[in-house]
This record gives structure tokens, sequence and C-alpha cells, in this order.
């Protein structure tokens, strides 16, 4: 059987691997627009978590298996349609993610100095559509809207001493708007309360102990919590009461002399919520913003947040809204479910369309680390397994494949990206990398990737 | 030191490593499905009963990946830490079993 996946991410290359292991005849070819592959491996995680960046050399091998094939530089929706996939091949599994993220619905969104967290992650990643970003970090106080880990990251690479960057594969040119940045405090602000934080253990910590920065937490905010986490599950209990510490315990000597005189600061603020980015005096940039205070309706994740009729205040010349990715949909012949930004599927077989199936942020939605996914996209790659294992998918012609895929690309003047083709484009990055002690300076033009490869 | 892992389909596999291994590696080596290069926890086994006292107390670094590890149980432990003993003679390692409903788990909030 031929298969394909679209999306080079994880999800897309997890659910490869166990079609792969399980079926000893079946053929992949992974579809990705970009030249690059991995997705939000290169391109959302941190660029000082590099370890997290090792499942790499597990998609490499896949990549390079004898029944696996990349194409990249092949735009689904636009290049190909997802109807000429399912001619091509005998079962279509869509795995492209989350590309857009949620808005805030609020005036003064389109204001300078205001920008999604995705976007700003793409940006120092070197994710090409957000190169041209430009943010501004002239202002001495970031807020960022949300409480979950990719508000941490951004923070985290707000504060983060110059040097510890620079061996990072954090983006050249990032690196130098970050050495003339001005931001020295950041709060970090959502709607709910601590026992409702999405952000994880280990990012915090990693936040509380970075060199250069004093952790800001209002004692007020923890006060009476002991009894709310006395039965919780223990990453709650641990998460809040690492919190608690750090709010409510006075530092040891040497620890207070530390903080005191520490240039740069970042703290937590609960239970606001943001109704409007207040506009400078000439109407073009952000100056604040305006939070309704809100209480808290209900317990644990599902408490919601009510506004209480008071405002707030904060100043700030920078927003970065951390409030979720979001799907789109890809092709007319796909079902997408606009309010859950998803594609209805049931374990991962898409409804009302035999042959087709989804793995990770599209199936189920954007959270979730990266062994979330994996799991995730085994159970996609079981569901077609079995399909084929009890004939429910149509076998009885063979399919071309990329054979069909080939001519139908050669008529719309698009050639694909090989894995070997990247792996050129890799060697280039890490050499160049080198000079500069980073592991490597990524290429973040697609055409010079694509001259770099002699297209 | 003699040790037995159990993998997920219940399968006992003996195995004989000698002091100082790292038990990940000697998974591994005999084709156990234990990752070292992916996104934490993805080494985590259950370590059988009176062995489990017998390890160093994680640090808070092991502790902290364990929350994120799923079906976490109180004799959890991350395989890439525990370096063999002979204080672990006959000590069994039953890796968990991943299900299709894993991921459903209303308590832990979903990090990304």
């Amino acid at each position: 059987p031929r298969l394909c996946v679209v999306g080079s991410g994880p999800a897309g290359f997890y659910t490869a691997q166990h079609i792969l292991k399980h079926h000893g005849g079946a053929q992949v070819d992974i579809y990705e627009k970009l030249p690059v592959p991995f997705g939000l491996v290169r391109f959302g995680v941190a660029p000082d978590h590099p370890e997290v960046k090792n499942v790499i050399n597990s998609f490499t091998q896949t990549a390079r298996s004898g029944r696996c094939a990349y194409y990249g530089n092949v735009t689904v929706g636009r290049d190909l349609t997802v109807a000429e996939l399912q001619q091509a091949y005998h079962a279509v599994v869509l795995s492209y993610g989350a590309e857009d993220n949620r808005v805030l619905g609020i005036p003064g969104e389109d204001l300078g100095g205001v920008y999604s967290a995705r976007a700003f992650v793409g940006w120092y990643n070197g994710l090409p559509e957000n190169q041209h970003l430009k943010p501004d970090l002239s202002c001495d106080t970031a807020l960022v809207l949300g409480h979950g880990n990719v508000a941490l990251d951004v923070a985290r690479i707000l504060l983060t001493p110059l040097p510890l960057l620079r061996k990072t594969d954090i983006t050249d040119s990032s690196l130098a708007a970050l050495a003339c940045s001005k931001v020295k405090r950041v709060w970090l602000v959502g709607r709910r309360g601590p026992l409702q934080v999405a952000f994880t253990i280990k990012e915090l910590r990693e936040m509380i102990n970075l060199p250069g920065s004093r952790p800001v937490l209002n004692p007020a905010d923890f006060t009476g919590l002991e009894n709310a986490i006395k039965d919780a599950p223990r990453p709650r209990k641990r998460l809040t009461e690492l919190m608690m510490k750090t709010a409510l315990e006075k530092p040891g000597e040497k620890t207070a002399e530390v903080q005191a005189a520490a240039p740069r600061e970042w703290g937590l603020k609960f239970q606001r919520s943001p109704q409007e980015v207040l506009p400078t005096p000439d109407g073009r940039r952000a100056r604040g913003v305006r939070m309704a205070l809100t209480r808290l309706e209900g317990s644990g994740d599902s408490a919601k947040a009510i506004p209480t009729g008071e405002v707030e205040e904060l100043e700030c010349g920078l927003v970065l809204s951390s409030i979720g990715y979001r799907s789109l949909p890809l092709d007319p012949a796909v079902p997408f479910d606009t309010q859950r930004g998803i594609i209805p599927n049931s374990s991962g077989r898409v409804e009302g369309v035999p042959g087709l199936y989804c793995s990770g942020w599209v199936k189920r939605g954007p959270t979730g680390v990266i062994i979330t996914t994996m799991n995730d996209s085994f159970d996609t790659a079981q569901s077609v397994l079995e399909d084929l294992q009890a004939g429910v998918l149509d076998m009885s012609t063979s399919r071309e494949g990329f054979g069909a895929v080939e001519s139908i690309l050669r008529s719309r003047g698009v050639r694909p990206v090989s894995f070997s083709d990247w792996e050129k484009i890799d060697a280039a990055e890490v050499a160049r990398g080198k000079a500069a002690g980073k592991p490597r300076e990524k290429i973040v033009d697609p055409q010079e990737m694509l001259r770099l490869i002699g297209h | 030191v003699n040790i037995v892992f159990v993998d997920r389909t219940g399968r006992h596999v003996p195995v004989r490593g000698r002091v100082g291994d790292n038990v990940l590696h000697l998974a591994q080596r005999h084709g156990l499905e234990l990752e070292a290069s992916l996104a934490c926890p993805t080494c985590h086994v259950y370590v059988s009963a009176p062995h489990l006292d017998r390890l160093p107390a994680p640090d808070e670094r092991e502790d902290d990946l364990l929350d994120q590890a799923p079906l976490l149980q109180e004799n959890s432990r991350l395989g890439c830490q525990i370096l063999l003993t002979p204080a672990l003679e006959g000590a069994q390692f039953v890796l968990p079993k991943v299900t299709r409903n894993f991921y459903v788990d209303g308590h832990i909030p979903k990090p990304h």
C-alpha cells in the first residue's frame, strides 16, 4: 500500500514511523510546504531547549529508510489538492498542525508593539514567514498574555542574558535585535488564578532560576492555597507549591542579595482579562493594556473567570498574546470544525471521508508536548493499520503514489526538495553556526535554501 | 546484577547487567522500547517494590519530568537515572502500557 502524510512535524513523522514499523509492505511519502522538515521541533521548541530537539535523530532515521520519502516545498491545498493525493495514494494522513493563532478580539490589537507569541517564536526561531516581524523592543515593560509554556518561553527569551542565547540556534538577526532590547520587566498575565496555570514545573523553575532576573510574585495571590491543593494530583500540587514557595518564603541571605542586584524582573499576574490595548498619544503604538479584574466561578480546570466590573491599567510598550495556536482549513474537500479548530474525526479517521485520516494538533487541538503528539499519532496509525487489515481501504487498484504526483507538480512548476537536499541545507547551517559557536545558523530565506541545493 | 524487564505486552525479559550500568541503555541494548532521544519522560519505568527504596531519591529535575509522565505511579522512576548496584539484584522494571486513551486526563494540564 502507498500512503502519504501531509506535514513533516512530529505528528507526521510519528504517524509514518508507526505505519512503517507495523506494515512491512507500506510505502509512506511525507509532504511538507517548507523546503525544510520537522515543523515545530525546528520552529517552535525554544533555542535554549536543544535536548527536546533530539527527536530529529529518530525522524531522520525514518526519512532515510527505504520505504519512506520526503517531499519538501510542496504546499498541499495549493500545489496539490487533497483529492489528487487521494487518487495517487491508498490513504492520506493530514498532520499539518496549527499555523495560526487565536486572536484577543479587543480594540487596539492592531497597534504597533502588539504581536502574537506564535509570530514572536517564529521570528526568533527562523520561520521564514515571521522574519520581517521587527518586534519593537525599545520599551522597558512587556506584557505576555497567557499562562502556558509558550508564554514562559517568550518571557525567558526576552530576559535571558545575551551570552547564553549566543550559544544557541536562535537566529543571528533576532540576537542582534535582542542585544538592543530595553525590555527589563515582563509580566505574564492570565484571566484565571494560580491553580489554573497551564505551564509546567520544569519551565517555571527555569524562569525562577534565570540569571539576572528576579521573580516577582504577589503573596496575596497565594495565601490560603494549601487547602486547595491538599488532594490535587501530584503535578498540580508540586507546581503550586513551587509558586507558593517563591511568593511566600523569605529567601536566604545569598539569594536575597542576588535578587536585589538583578537588573531585570518578571512576575505573574492573575485574574486579569485584557479589555483594550491603549494607544500612545499619536495613536499608533501600544502604551498599556486595560484589564478587567475577574473572580473565579467553579474550581480546577473548569473554573471560569467572571469580570467583577473593576478595571486596572497596566503600562507596557510590548504585548505578546499567547492564548493558543489555531489550525486553518486546508482544502474545501476536507471537513473542518471552525469552532473547535480541528478536522472532525474519530480516532483519526476523518468523518465522512474514507481513506482520509488526521493526526496531531489538527486532530486534537493545539495543546500537548511532543510525547502527547507521539501517542496521538500512534493512535491514528493504528486506525490506518486496522483499516488496511480489515479491507476498509480500497486496495483493489494499485496506486502510483509519487509517480502520479510528480507529473502534476512538474506541470505546475513545483520542484520538490528531497531529504538528501535537506541534508545539504542542514550541513550548510551547521557549518555556518560553527564559526559563531552555535549548533547551527538557520537559513531563513526559502529562496536561499533552494539556491543552495541548485533548484 | 540480574534484573527483569517487563514490556508492554507483559513479556518478561531477563537481563544480566553490570554494576554501574544505566538501566535505560541496558533496556535499549536488549531491544526494549525505551527511547532516550525523545522529549522526556519516555524512559519511564515502574520499579518493583523492595528495590524502589534501594534507589537514591529522585532529584528535583527527575521529579519535574516524572510529573509529565502518563500513568504515573508511586513506584515510577526514569530509567535513564537508574544505575545498577548489587542491591538491585532481581529487580523488575515494568514499562507503562501506553493505551489509546492515555492522553485523556482531566487533571493534568496539557503543556506545550
